[in-house]
């Protein structure tokens, strides 16, 4: 039997969106202080406007549904399944507003694309978008690279175990710290100090390379927030060929990498335990799947012979690639050129590493590391089991920060999990198709979106049919919170109309 | 007599003719080869292939830095559907341009070049190495002129926040009841 959700139910999720609202409220004042100093004033009307809608909606929400109860686990699930709905209608106002969108649906679409860290973009006339809106872009990748709960728990949500029900729901099922909230701060103070070493490497190359010194460092925090939140959102049109600048692109791929990696890993690196970095899972398969991809795109590219040496091969192949697996979604070639001078081996090559994602309780989007590892160990033990006589004991483990056992569970999970995002890719694709694109490049989209990615073939206009433009939305939103929260909010929403009391 | 007398004024008109024709076309072909047809940007990425290495003419505005690196600077030159790179001679380049912005409209130049589908010398990137450079209409700042609506719109909601959090903050039901 469906049991109806009662009023407690839903005055406890009003109340935590609330406090949510508030928290993403706030940082709309970042904008807005880069909008006075630089004398952009109708973009700070634009925020503004947002600005008020927010706090009008929180400060309701956080006096009229406060119960001083504790979250379970449904109400957390459907906190932060409609805290992403919410966020993007309201992140996508100030942009719409901007008049740079041709619609509230393409707004929503960028607002969607920037909050998963995926990085497909229907932005019209970039070059001539403020510095305001164009930081605003760029921070939302921030900020949902972050996760938006992470940014009201640590402001806002005191240490208790509703806290840890959202984070959760927010796609990271690990802690750094026994306290949530002190992983939440982790996870600020690790994206800050990042911040600032990668806003000063990239500002720095870019006065060297000929760029005006404060045009310089805005394109560094804006690029470093979309390298490390594996985001893929650039300052202007060409994306990272504006550059010209190979040190550029270098620091671009250390940073994306290590945006891609767990944020557990970055504790124990910093707390001095550099052997986990060869021992842990996550790296391992990263590094054996960038070989592999790699190897298969390379193969493709040099069927058609785009590249005429192996320098420009590796340059090209191995930025698109990396890009591509560690879900950021920077280019370096213009999107029609996947299809017009990439092979089809090749977009293959990218289509894998797309699908495959870097670390748990990172940045990235996609099926993860540790799944893929887990999977086949899985694998492994399964074959082992048929090959060894039925009494040899068979047991497989794993290093992911301790030694585990793969049991049963772990590995039904996983390949719950990867099952769901085959399942998404496939009908992203099967959309496109109907849309009247072709198989590959439908896949290839399709991936993209659903992997928080970003690199495009160029079936991502302005002028794609609203279908399509509204699938893709909902692939970001569930790739990113990888299912669970969506099925929740489903299943409540079913209960609501068919449950009883 | 007459025939013959015919037969030349047939000839002088054949003649002024041929003279006309040669003139246009002359003129035309002169004109064509001074201002050279610009070529969209969607058709050097789309056709990169065919261009592959021969001299184009793209016409566009100049947008966001120009980055000036020794001898040479890169400009990105915007024809309204997508940003092209294109390397040229810093002696190329004059004050008077102007580059594109929220605040600025960039100069529009035409340049003319070898275009490159995968640059040997800049590790495969889509460019143009331009040996020539010249100003169209020159760029202008975009004054910002405040809109009135949207301050309405902004001062509504803000209002509106603020009137809900003085409320709220006014409004303690849990004390009242106390009392």
């Amino acid at each position: 039997m469906i049991i109806k959700p009662t009023g407690t139910d839903i005055k406890n999720i009003g109340y935590y969106l609330g406090k949510i609202l508030l928290g993403f409220g706030l940082t709309m004042f970042i904008p807005i202080g880069l909008g006075i100093v630089l004398q952009e004033f109708n973009p700070v009307l634009d925020f503004s406007c947002t600005i008020g809608i927010i706090f009008f909606t929180g400060f309701l929400l956080t006096r009229f549904c406060f119960t001083g109860q504790d979250l379970n686990w449904m109400q957390g699930m459907i906190v932060v399944a409609l805290a992403w709905l919410v966020a993007m209608v309201l992140g996508a106002l100030p942009l719409f507003l901007s008049g740079h969108w041709k619609s509230f649906l393409d707004a929503c679409f960028e607002s969607m694309s920037g909050l998963a860290t995926t990085g497909l973009t229907l932005v019209q006339d970039l070059d001539h978008l403020s510095y305001t809106h164009n930081l605003w872009r760029h921070l939302i990748m921030f900020l949902g690279g972050q996760g938006i709960v992470i940014v009201a728990l640590s402001f806002f949500v005191k240490g208790h175990s509703g806290a840890f029900k959202m984070y959760v729901g927010e796609a990271r099922d690990e802690k750094i710290l026994p306290n949530v909230v002190h992983t939440s701060r982790f996870i600020w103070l690790v994206s800050i100090v990042y911040l600032v070493l990668g806003t000063i490497s990239f500002g720095v190359t870019g006065i060297i390379n000929g760029m005006r010194p404060f045009n310089a460092f805005f394109h560094g925090v804006c690029i470093f927030m979309t390298a490390f939140d594996t985001g893929g959102f650039a300052p202007q049109s060409q994306n990272i060929l504006y550059y010209h600048c190979p040190l550029f692109e270098i620091i671009i791929i250390v940073m994306m990498v290590l945006g891609a990696i767990n944020f557990r890993l970055h504790y124990h690196i910093w707390n001095g335990n550099r052997k986990e970095i060869v021992k842990n899972i996550e790296t391992s398969v990263f590094f054996f799947t960038i070989l592999i991809t790699f190897l298969i795109t390379a193969l493709g590219l040099q069927e058609l012979k785009t590249y005429s040496d192996g320098r420009m091969l590796f340059q090209k192949g191995f930025f698109q690639l990396i890009s591509g697996h560690t879900g950021t979604g920077f280019m370096t070639i213009y999107a029609p050129q996947f299809n017009a001078e990439w092979s089809n081996l090749a977009l293959v090559g990218v289509i894998i590493a797309m699908s495959l994602g870097g670390a748990v309780c990172s940045t990235t989007g996609a099926i993860k590391m540790l799944r893929i590892g887990v999977v086949f160990k899985a694998l492994k033990e399964d074959i082992k089991r048929i090959i060894l006589p039925e009494r040899a004991i068979v047991v497989q483990k794993f290093h992911h920060i301790k030694e585990v056992f793969v049991e049963d569970k772990t590995a039904r999970s996983a390949l719950m999990i990867t099952l769901m995002y085959l399942l998404l890719y496939a009908l992203g694709a099967l959309v496109g198709m109907l849309c009247g694109y072709p198989f590959l490049s439908s896949l290839f989209e399709s991936t993209s979106a659903a992997a928080n990615v970003g690199l495009s073939c160029g079936i991502t206009t302005p002028a794609m049919p609203v279908v399509l433009k509204i699938t893709y939305i909902i692939q970001m939103w569930a790739g990113r919170l990888e299912f669970m929260a969506v099925f929740t909010l489903i299943g409540f929403f079913v209960a609501v109309v068919r449950g009883k009391r | 007599m007459r025939k013959a007398k015919s037969g030349r004024k047939i000839e002088r008109l054949k003649k002024t003719a041929f003279l006309f024709l040669f003139l246009v076309c002359g003129f035309f072909g002169f004109k064509s080869s001074c201002f050279a047809q610009a070529t969209a940007s969607s058709e050097l990425i789309g056709r990169a292939k065919y261009y592959d290495g021969k001299t184009v003419t793209f016409e566009g505005e100049i947008i966001g830095d120009i980055m000036v690196r020794g001898s040479k600077a890169w400009v990105n030159i915007n024809d309204g559907s997508n940003a092209i790179g294109v390397l040229v001679d810093s002696r190329l380049l004059n004050s008077r341009l102007l580059t594109g912005s929220y605040t600025a409209k960039g100069s529009w130049v035409s340049v003319s070049g070898v275009f490159s589908r995968a640059c040997p010398e800049h590790g495969g990137d889509l460019d143009i190495h331009a040996q020539s450079l010249a100003v169209i209409h020159d760029g202008s700042a975009v004054p910002e002129r405040i809109d009135l609506q949207k301050s309405g719109y902004a001062l509504t909601a803000m209002l509106a926040a603020g009137a809900v959090w003085l409320a709220l903050f006014l409004w303690k039901p849990e004390k009242a009841r106390k009392k």
